[in-house]
This record gives C-alpha cells, sequence and structure tokens, in this order.
C-alpha cells in the first residue's frame, strides 16, 4: 500500500465487515517524540481469544472466497518497518481496536494520502455507519464526523455521489489547513 | 469552511430535489470492490473518480456502495453497474479514466461498453 489512507481503507473494511455502527479514527502526530500513532475503534462483533492471535496471520481469513487475509498483515509490515509496531485488542460482541505506531521521520513512512477518499468511500454504502475522524499535530486538530453531516442533510442519504464528492474534498480542505496550506 | 457549508445546504436542496422528482422511479446502483485486492489494485482512486464525475453532472439519484472481496482479483479493480430492471454488469481492470467514462456511457446513456465487461449477472 503506497499511502498510510489505504492502510486505513484496509482496516475500516475490516470493520464495516464486522458490521461496525460506530467507528472512530484517530491519527495523531507528535514531533517531540517522533511518533505517529494511528487508532482505529470500532463497535463491530470482535474477535474471540482463538481469533485475535490468528488475525495477523496472511494465511488466516474467515472468508471464504480464498485463503489468504492481507490486510491487517500488511499494516503490520509497514508499521514494524517504520520502527514502529501494530496491536490488536478485541472481544466478542464488543469491537475491536487496532493501533498502529511509527518514527515519524521514518524514511520509510508512506505519505498520509488521500483521506478524504478514504473516508468517502467507507461512507459509500446501504447500511447507516457512523464514522469519526480526528486528526491531531502537534496542538491542532481536524474533526470530521459523519453523524454531524447528516444532521446537516436531513433525511439524504449519505451514499450519493455529489455528498461523497463533497465529502473527500471538504476532509482534504481541513487537513491542508492542518498541514498549513502545503500538503494534501 | 463557511464557504463549504454554503455548498453543503445547496447540495441539499439539490438533494430534496432530486428525491422528490425520481419518487416513483428506481434507483441507478454502482458497486465498487473493496476488498485489500481492490484497494491495492486502486479502487479508492475508482471510487474518487466515479464520485467526482457524479458530483460533475449532479447526478443525485445515483447510489454509490462498495462490496468485498469477490474472488475475481486478478481483475481488480471490479465495477459493477446495476440499472434499475436491468442485471448486474460487471467492468473489469477498471481505472480512474475508464470509471469516468462508465459514468458518461452507461450510467447516463444506458450503453454498455461490452470490451471492459467481465461479468454480467442473471437476466
Amino acid at each position: 500500500m503506497e499511502e498510510l489512507a489505504l492502510h486505513l481503507l484496509d482496516l475500516l473494511e475490516n470493520a464495516l465487515a464486522a458490521g461496525a455502527r460506530h467507528i472512530l479514527i484517530t491519527i495523531e502526530e507528535d514531533a517531540e517524540r517522533d511518533r505517529l500513532t494511528v487508532t482505529v475503534q470500532d463497535d463491530g462483533r470482535g474477535m474471540g481469544a482463538e481469533a485475535l492471535p490468528k488475525a495477523l496471520d496472511p494465511f488466516y481469513t474467515t472468508r471464504t472466497t480464498r485463503k489468504v487475509g492481507l490486510g491487517l498483515s500488511l499494516f503490520q509490515a509497514t508499521a514494524v518497518q517504520c520502527g514502529g509496531t501494530l496491536s490488536l485488542e478485541s472481544c466478542p460482541g464488543q469491537g475491536t481496536r487496532v493501533v498502529a505506531t511509527m518514527k515519524l521521520s521514518h524514511p520509510d513512512l508512506p505519505p498520509l494520502g488521500d483521506m478524504g477518499a478514504t473516508i468517502a468511500t467507507a461512507l459509500s454504502r446501504e447500511e447507516p455507519v457512523e464514522i469519526v475522524y480526528r486528526h491531531r499535530r502537534g496542538m491542532r486538530e481536524f474533526q470530521f464526523s459523519s453523524a454531524w453531516l447528516q444532521l446537516h442533510l436531513g433525511e439524504i442519504p449519505l451514499n450519493c455521489g455529489p455528498v461523497l464528492d463533497w465529502v473527500q474534498r471538504y476532509i482534504n480542505k481541513g487537513l491542508a489547513e492542518l498541514y498549513g496550506g502545503d500538503a494534501k | 469552511m463557511i464557504k463549504s457549508l454554503e455548498e453543503l445546504q445547496k447540495l441539499k436542496e439539490e438533494q430534496l430535489e432530486a428525491i422528490r422528482l425520481r419518487e416513483a422511479e428506481q434507483k441507478v446502483r454502482i458497486v465498487v470492490g473493496m476488498g485489500t485486492c481492490g484497494i491495492a489494485a486502486g479502487a479508492r482512486e475508482v471510487m474518487a473518480a466515479i464520485l467526482d464525475e457524479l458530483g460533475k453532472r449532479h447526478l443525485t439519484s445515483v447510489a454509490v456502495t462498495q462490496t468485498g472481496c469477490v474472488g475475481l482479483c486478478a481483475q481488480e479493480p471490479l465495477v459493477d453497474v446495476i440499472l434499475p430492471g436491468k442485471p448486474r454488469v460487471t467492468y473489469g481492470k477498471v481505472d480512474a479514466n475508464k470509471a469516468r467514462q462508465i459514468v458518461a456511457q452507461h450510467v447516463v446513456n444506458g450503453i454498455v461498453i461490452s470490451e471492459w465487461v467481465v461479468n454480467r449477472g442473471e437476466a
């Protein structure tokens, strides 16, 4: 995966496949401690003690279409390569929390990438899902909440092209401001 | 930021109008394969291109959804177009450019781009 945002989309797909209704994404950039922390927390069906250790094994999957499940192991490989770790906490019926840390200054750290497209893609579904995205950079923070958007839109579904297109641009504009207008 | 909100308000009004207009008719559905295989092959860029194209054309009566891996990983990114009352048409190896053409030709004009089709649903 060439962007952190693509790894994140993969985690979001996992959460959605687990039947999550609420997903909280936090990205924290701490330049002082040279640490990037990415957290995805969902309220999906979670995993039991037997499945949890196997979830990071690329040859373990609950899917039946084929025998490999690469998503989490790919993100773990990226985190480890960038001087960090990936950890999983999960309880059946209580959701899953994935925390990945990386060295902010690591030369192999992928760019953040198109977070707007990632969130818009995750929202493109019939079943409603609430996604909150918080991005902290030093003292500054950007936040997006799909519930807030739904409140504004009323009865209009989120998964229509023009709305999701707006979401994508809104998030990327917010992040550009967070980065002082020089980055995507 | 304020301008964005005004834009959102405008979008909302357009949408409500569209909902009123389509009470009777059914929705067109576009489904993008978003498994790890799809994402790695560029499905998110395909999705972004579709959203952008729908936004530009003000096509508010199209539902955009995603699906996981369907076992056709070698053909990813996969895009399904389902017109009301018509069988599902699956396009393979779609990129942003092809996605825009699929919206223009298939979704808007109802013409299937046969050379990119990898599968068709039951009639």
